[in-house]
């Protein structure tokens, strides 16, 4: 029968090394959402050319380049402010996370502007066939996903520009980057599958 | 000492007003008390579609009885298959990770204890709003109540045509809550256990059950966002004119299935593994001996987890899969036979030439592993694609998965409950009733479930609200019936003793079964902190080599 409520130390605890809580997390995270991610696009190529009616893909879509190297973009753009983070720079930080931002609100209002098209002028809404149903649930689920990452990025400059983002916080920074890179990620998938495959 | 310190938490207990203990349950962040919270929650759930289960069965005691109207018959199991999965035994798995993870890789608390709270809340309103479905879900067309579409829900029977209401949109939104608390929860002892581990815990010195909720929780985060997605389209489909499982545009029915059994089927190895995980530290304990074959156990248990996402389709054998399809579900559905069957072989070889002590966890351990063998038999009858043609959705279906649910994971569960349950209250179970408990519910849950086999090889097709005189299934039927009363004064049983042992059972002590893991060097119920010091551990006993000095593990290992 043991009374003592602890163990001895029998090993140095400087010896013992984990990986990050925040990391694994992250991680885990990223695994779901791309199992989400996975089942649109299944069901995406699963419909490919089985509308009954039009408007198909090819009549209607146009391959978004500069929307994708701005997404694209800021993946570098982000790596960038958080390496300035990591040297304690805090200006070359605030400008790239800005420059960031900016990048992910071209890419949004884009999007913006290929739906404005899609519903006025070709008449395809989410409702039309099963192209338009599949093709605005798959990039609306991935826009979904650009908008929070927005809100933290903002959230993040919101915090810098008041002077509450110090290099102690390196490792949150460092976790928003990583969801950021996964949505870019994801973006290329659903590039391939839509505008690529899809045509 | 420690017996001094029980007795000074409990009388300071009574001292602090209800309204104060219930603020403190709404505001805790403690990963004990949210595992119990979960458990707790879970148990009410498990009673109340408990009682579901023995209406449709005193209805289906008799042909054409009348004590249920079909539409609330086929309400009751959609809302009792729904309840029992995703209130009663995903929170079970949340709530046994929560409380016993930290615990036994030496820490403080989960990762996350705020995202842990968050979890559980999530899990209650989601259950709160499927149930509250009865009341809100007629609104003012007065279409409907309850959900009435089964707990697979597959189209098109779930499309706005003929689903009118809101109720298959309380089963939608629901889930979808409770899949967002599932899934923090399951990051959260991912992280725990791989970062909050005690110096010295290497992986392969982790308790197998901490191994297997790594596991489960990596399969929850696998599965469970193919139901979200599933749900999401539908949504779409009933609220913005989409046309996912609309086969009038072009769309599939059977797509839902196949998007429904990639989360469903893991879904069911998810609610089995963590009654495993019990078994696995019960029957050693029990036995008086190391668990026979750690590393296999370990390999066996993670190659569950990679075949589990294959097997989907062999729920699917009746929809008019091509002969190839049939035929790869069938082969990797008797493939996950194989880690299955290393596992029972591991728990025998634990205890062949043990000095097994047949307490009540040791009890519920034995009736599992003959249970479950048997379950897992019929699973591979139901495996082999023509015999599943003539078995599929009759009484044999709900007698294997009963089965395995009920004498798989129940009786797992219920094993880990006499185990830990001294642990977490300070009180051991009252001997005399937990044995009227187990053998009431052991000969009532196979005077039930034995039965429905034949009824269901007799043809007794599932879900229906009643049956001609003459069919040769009303013997059975009543039988059926008298076993679910069984179980029911059983379970009874269980809750007196539950709520009588919390202020009257024997004092537990920090170890009342001289067991081998770091939750029992802690007084009972541990304290806020659970360890005064950071323990480190040498081997996969570390209460062994504590006890054992002169023998230590770690020479061993």
């Amino acid at each position: 029968m043991i009374n003592d409520a602890s163990l001895p130390l029998t090993l140095e605890a400087s010896d013992w090394k984990l990986p990050s809580s925040r990391k694994v997390a992250i991680v885990c995270l990223i695994l779901t959402e791309t199992g989400l991610f996975s089942i649109f696009v299944a069901a995406y190529l699963f419909y490919l050319g089985k509308s009954l009616t039009g408007p198909t893909p090819s009549e209607v879509l146009e391959t978004p380049i500069i929307p994708t190297i701005c997404l694209l973009g800021s993946s570098l753009t982000i790596m960038l402010a958080e390496r300035a983070l990591r040297r304690e720079n805090r200006r070359p930080f605030q400008l790239w996370w800005a420059i960031t931002i900016l990048l992910a609100v071209v890419f949004m209002g884009a999007t913006a502007i290929e739906w404005h098209r899609l519903i006025t002028v070709h008449h395809l809404t989410i409702s039309t066939n099963l192209f338009g149903t599949t093709f605005y649930s798959l990039v609306g689920l991935h826009a979904s996903h650009v908008i929070v990452g927005l809100c933290l990025l903002t959230l993040v400059l919101v915090f810098s520009l008041r002077g509450l983002v110090t290099p102690a916080q390196h490792q949150r920074i460092e976790m928003v980057s990583w969801y950021w890179h996964f949505v870019d990620a994801i973006w290329v998938i659903v590039f391939t599958v839509v505008y690529v495959i899809g045509r | 000492m420690a017996i001094q310190e029980v007795a000074l938490t409990t009388g300071r207990a009574s001292s602090i007003s209800l309204v104060d203990r219930l603020h403190g349950l709404v505001v805790t962040v403690d990963h004990k008390k949210l595992g119990l919270m979960y458990i707790g929650t879970a148990l009410i759930y498990l009673v109340v579609a408990g009682l579901m289960a023995v209406a449709m069965r005193l209805q289906l005691a008799v042909p054409v009885n009348t004590i249920l109207e079909p539409d609330v018959f086929n309400r009751f199991f959609t809302m009792h298959g729904t309840s029992m999965v995703f209130l009663v035994g995903m929170p079970i798995v949340a709530g046994l990770g929560n409380y016993l993870v930290p615990l036994m890789i030496g820490a403080r608390d989960m990762a996350f204890p705020r995202l842990n709270a968050f979890g559980y809340w999530m899990f209650v309103f989601g259950g709160l709003l499927l149930y509250f479905s009865y009341l809100g879900a007629p609104g003012l067309a007065g279409h409907g109540s309850a959900p009435d579409i089964g707990w697979f829900a597959y189209a098109p029977l779930t499309g706005r045509a003929f689903s009118r209401g809101n109720s298959t949109d309380y089963w939608i939104l629901s889930l979808l809550m409770t899949s967002v608390g599932s899934t923090v929860s399951a990051i959260n002892v991912i992280a725990t256990a791989v970062a909050l581990r005690c110096p010295g815990m290497k992986l392969m010195r982790m308790p197998l059950f901490v191994w297997l909720m790594i596991v489960v929780n990596f399969m929850i985060l696998l599965a469970l966002p193919a139901l979200s997605a599933a749900q999401i389209m539908l949504l779409i489909d009933r609220y913005l004119g989409g046309h996912f499982f609309d086969t009038q545009a072009g769309g599939s029915a059977v797509i839902w299935q196949h998007f429904f059994w990639i989360f469903g089927h893991p879904e069911v190895y998810i609610l089995i593994i963590p009654a495993f995980a019990c078994v696995s530290e019960v029957v050693p304990v029990f036995s008086r001996k190391p668990i026979f074959g750690y590393p296999v156990m370990v390999g066996a248990t993670v190659m569950i987890g990679l075949i589990s996402t294959s097997v989907w389709a062999h729920h699917m054998f009746s929809v008019g899969m091509t002969s190839v399809g049939n035929t790869f579900f069938a082969i990797s559905t008797f493939t996950v036979a194989v880690p299955t069957g290393i596992k029972i072989f591991n728990w025998l070889g634990t205890m062949y030439g043990g000095r097994i002590r047949f307490d009540l966890p040791m009890l519920f351990c034995i009736a599992f592993l003959f249970q479950f063998l048997i379950a897992g038999l019929t699973g591979m009858m139901l495996g082999v694609a023509p015999l599943n043609w003539q078995l599929t959705d009759s009484y044999f279906v709900v007698a294997h998965f009963h089965y395995t649910l009920v004498g798989g994971f129940l009786f797992g569960i219920f094993a880990g409950f006499y185990y830990w349950y001294p642990k977490a209250v300070g009180r051991l179970l009252n001997r005399r009733l937990g044995l009227w408990h187990f053998w009431l519910f052991v000969i009532g849950f196979h005077v039930t479930f034995d039965t429905m086999h034949f009824s269901g090889l007799l043809g007794m097709p599932r879900r229906i609200f009643t049956y001609d005189l003459g069919r040769g299934w009303d013997t059975l039927n009543f039988v059926t019936t008298l076993g679910a009363l069984l179980q029911a004064v059983a379970i009874l049983l269980f809750a007196i003793n539950v709520v009588r042992s919390a202020k009257k059972g024997k004092l537990a002590g920090n170890d009342p079964w001289d067991a081998w893991t770091l939750e029992w060097t802690t007084s009972s119920p541990p304290p806020d902190y659970n360890f005064a010091t950071t323990p480190s551990v040498r081997s996969r006993r570390p209460l062994w080599d504590l006890k054992h000095p002169e023998d230590p593990d770690w020479q061993y290992e």
